[in-house]
């Protein structure tokens, strides 16, 4: 419902706001801080995974199995030279060092979190402009979205992975295609509204052709619920990948990946928790993060957004 | 109203008709030949041949749609070749723990949600509202297998309150079944009530404001009076909402936590159908959590108009 105050504001340009204003507008945000932080931490984790006193998180020692967390044990080195290794997390049922696989796992969850939450915005950004802009389109595309949208995401993601040989490409495909209808819906309103302004108006009857149009005005608003909407698919995509792993449907099971770690520590799961405990903390964390900063980011960028979900 | 009735009605279908191409879809899109995926690895080539020419694979692709959801109208889901028996019946087989685990786990969401997300908005900005906001955003962050192995950890394990995993017919004793349905249902409400107990807190607070509540509470109403009386029943429309469209999350938990509490229901049969490639039971499973989604929304929508006596279409 429009209130007749409500266009002005509209009409007025914006106050110019400088890239430096925007970042500490950021940081003021007390969601948007928490949330970047921890999330940057778990970055700089995965990015410094080979340093942070990690070995190879593929190496089986089959004389160092199903260790509890902080055990040390002696290597014997190459050169015949002994040597100890603590390891703070212990090790699973293959003698592979877990606290070396949660450290690299974050690089698989980042990964696949943010390439589906990339992917996923850009087809559905095309595909919303699109339906919202061209009605004879209109009609198809969103029935088919909400087609696909009445398939649970976990069992559309199950379903086609288990097309073809999962691995990296398959999983991130698998997850994109249940969220684009999310962000079709989401960018459709939007067009929808905005081709209703009185400067879109304005510049269709100054002769503004469509192309134009969408690109100067109409992409500029979807940019905000976009950016929000995006930290929201890469949430879920993180938690999806790790249900897929855990399921034994994903990533292939030497790659090691929370969900992986995690389904590997089922079977001993009564006696050494740690194996589901420690990749836990870490992807419950990751997807905290990423969760607080979204919300964050919904509060400052579209307040007129903040109770949807 | 009966003319809503029936728009609601006919707008389900175009949305059938793309879960069932989709649906139909996943088998094609596989690499081979769908009759030899379908038999299996173990069949011979006579087996392949009677499933070509069931399916009418050597049919144009729509004719072959036609025929598949002839099939699945009336109740053929073909042949398990893993299970060995009728798709059908193997879901017929599978489903009371699946019932029997998403109706407690709807019925706990909805009884811890609702009362926290009124809580949390009639105090609002206070430490219980942010407690509640908290904790919800925590819940959508905790996977659900991750919930459900440390519940396993610390109140089956470690206390001996409740088994470990598993499940007991309804037909078996009422104690039994029920003891073994309470870890899993938490488990799997825990992000459910995250869900409705933040949309709870924002319909009410739209309410909380409204005159006529001003004017209950003026006229001397009991605050609870009022919260539930004229807050909740004007809040109850998207509440109603927001719980037909956790079903979708709701689905998908449940393949999780019937893994993670080895539960022979419904979403276990999925991710063994998915692991041994059986896909005639997978594309079964999908089609019918996805009718039974859309049939529930469904009976959402029409609700409205009995929650708010002032919606007319």
């Amino acid at each position: 419902m429009k209130t007749v105050a409500e266009p002005i504001p509209a009409l007025l340009p914006e106050p110019a706001a400088g890239p430096d204003d925007a970042v500490r507008r950021l940081a003021r945000n007390r969601s948007v801080a928490l949330g970047g932080a921890i999330l940057a931490l778990i970055v700089l984790m995965a990015i410094l995974a080979p340093v942070l006193g990690t070995t190879d998180p593929a190496r089986v020692e089959p004389v160092l199995r199903n260790k509890r967390p902080g055990a040390v044990a002696s290597i014997r080195n190459a050169d015949g030279s002994q040597s100890t290794r603590t390891h703070w997390m212990g090790t699973d049922s293959l003698g592979r060092d877990v606290y070396s696989r949660v450290t690299y796992g974050a690089r698989v969850s980042l990964l696949i979190g943010a390439s589906v939450a990339l992917i996923s915005t850009v087809i559905g950004l095309v595909i919303g402009v699109f339906a919202g802009y061209l009605r004879w389109l209109d009609g198809v595309v969103m029935r088919v979205m909400d087609g696909l949208m009445s398939i649970p995401a976990i069992l559309l993601a199950i379903g086609l992975v288990s097309l073809s040989r999962a691995g990296l490409r398959t999983v991130i495909i698998a997850i994109v295609i249940p969220e684009v209808p999310r962000v079709v819906r989401l960018v459709r309103s939007v067009v929808l509204s905005i081709r209703e302004e009185p400067y879109v108006e304005a510049a269709v009857a100054l002769g503004a052709r469509t192309p134009a149009l969408l690109l100067r005005h109409v992409l500029p608003n979807t940019l905000a619920p976009l950016i929000v909407q995006a930290t929201f698919v890469c949430a879920s995509a993180i938690l999806v990948e790790a249900i897929l792993s855990f399921l034994g449907v994903g990533i292939p099971p030497e790659t090691p990946t929370w969900g992986n770690i995690m389904a590997e520590g089922r079977a001993l799961f009564r006696i050494l928790p740690h194996n589901i405990l420690f990749p836990g903390i870490f992807l419950a964390a990751t997807v905290l993060a990423v969760n607080i900063l979204g919300d964050g980011l919904r509060d400052m960028l579209d307040p007129r957004i903040r109770n949807r979900l | 109203m009966p003319a809503y009735i029936g728009r609601r009605l006919l707008a389900t279908i175009p949305v059938m008709a793309v879960v069932a191409v989709v649906v139909f879809m996943l088998l094609r899109l596989t690499t081979g030949d769908p009759a030899a995926i379908i038999a299996g690895d173990n069949a011979t080539s006579q087996d392949v041949a009677a499933i070509r020419t069931k399916l009418g694979l050597d049919r144009p692709i729509a004719q072959q749609f036609v025929i598949w959801i002839g099939n699945v109208v009336r109740g053929d889901l073909g042949e398990s070749f893993f299970f060995k028996k009728q798709v059908s019946q193997l879901i017929v087989e599978r489903v009371e723990p699946t019932l029997a685990l998403a109706t407690c786990t709807l019925l706990l969401a909805v009884a811890m949600a609702v009362p926290l997300g009124v809580l949390a908005a009639w105090r609002r900005g206070t430490w219980i509202d942010r407690a509640v906001m908290g904790l919800s955003v925590l819940g959508f962050s905790v996977p659900v297998f991750v919930i459900g192995y440390l519940l396993i950890y610390l109140v089956a394990i470690q206390l001996g309150w409740l088994p470990v995993q598993g499940y007991q017919r309804l037909a078996e004793g009422f104690g039994g079944f029920i003891e073994r349905l309470i870890l899993p249902s938490i488990t799997l409400a825990i992000v459910l009530v995250a869900l409705i107990a933040r949309i709870t807190r924002a319909s009410v607070l739209e309410v909380l404001n409204a005159d006529h509540v001003r004017t209950a509470r003026a006229k001397g109403l009991g605050e609870a009076a009022v919260l539930v009386r004229h807050v909740l029943r004007n809040a109850a429309v998207p509440i109603v909402t927001v719980i037909g469209l956790g079903v979708a999350l709701l689905i998908g938990g449940v393949v999780v936590t019937e893994s993670v509490y080895a539960i022979p229901g419904l979403g276990r049969l999925t991710v063994d159908a998915v692991l041994a490639r059986d896909y005639p039971t997978v594309q079964a499973v999908i089609l019918l959590f996805s009718v039974v989604y859309v049939m529930i929304n469904l009976v959402v929508d029409l609700s409205y108009t009995l929650l708010d006596p002032r919606i007319r279409y």
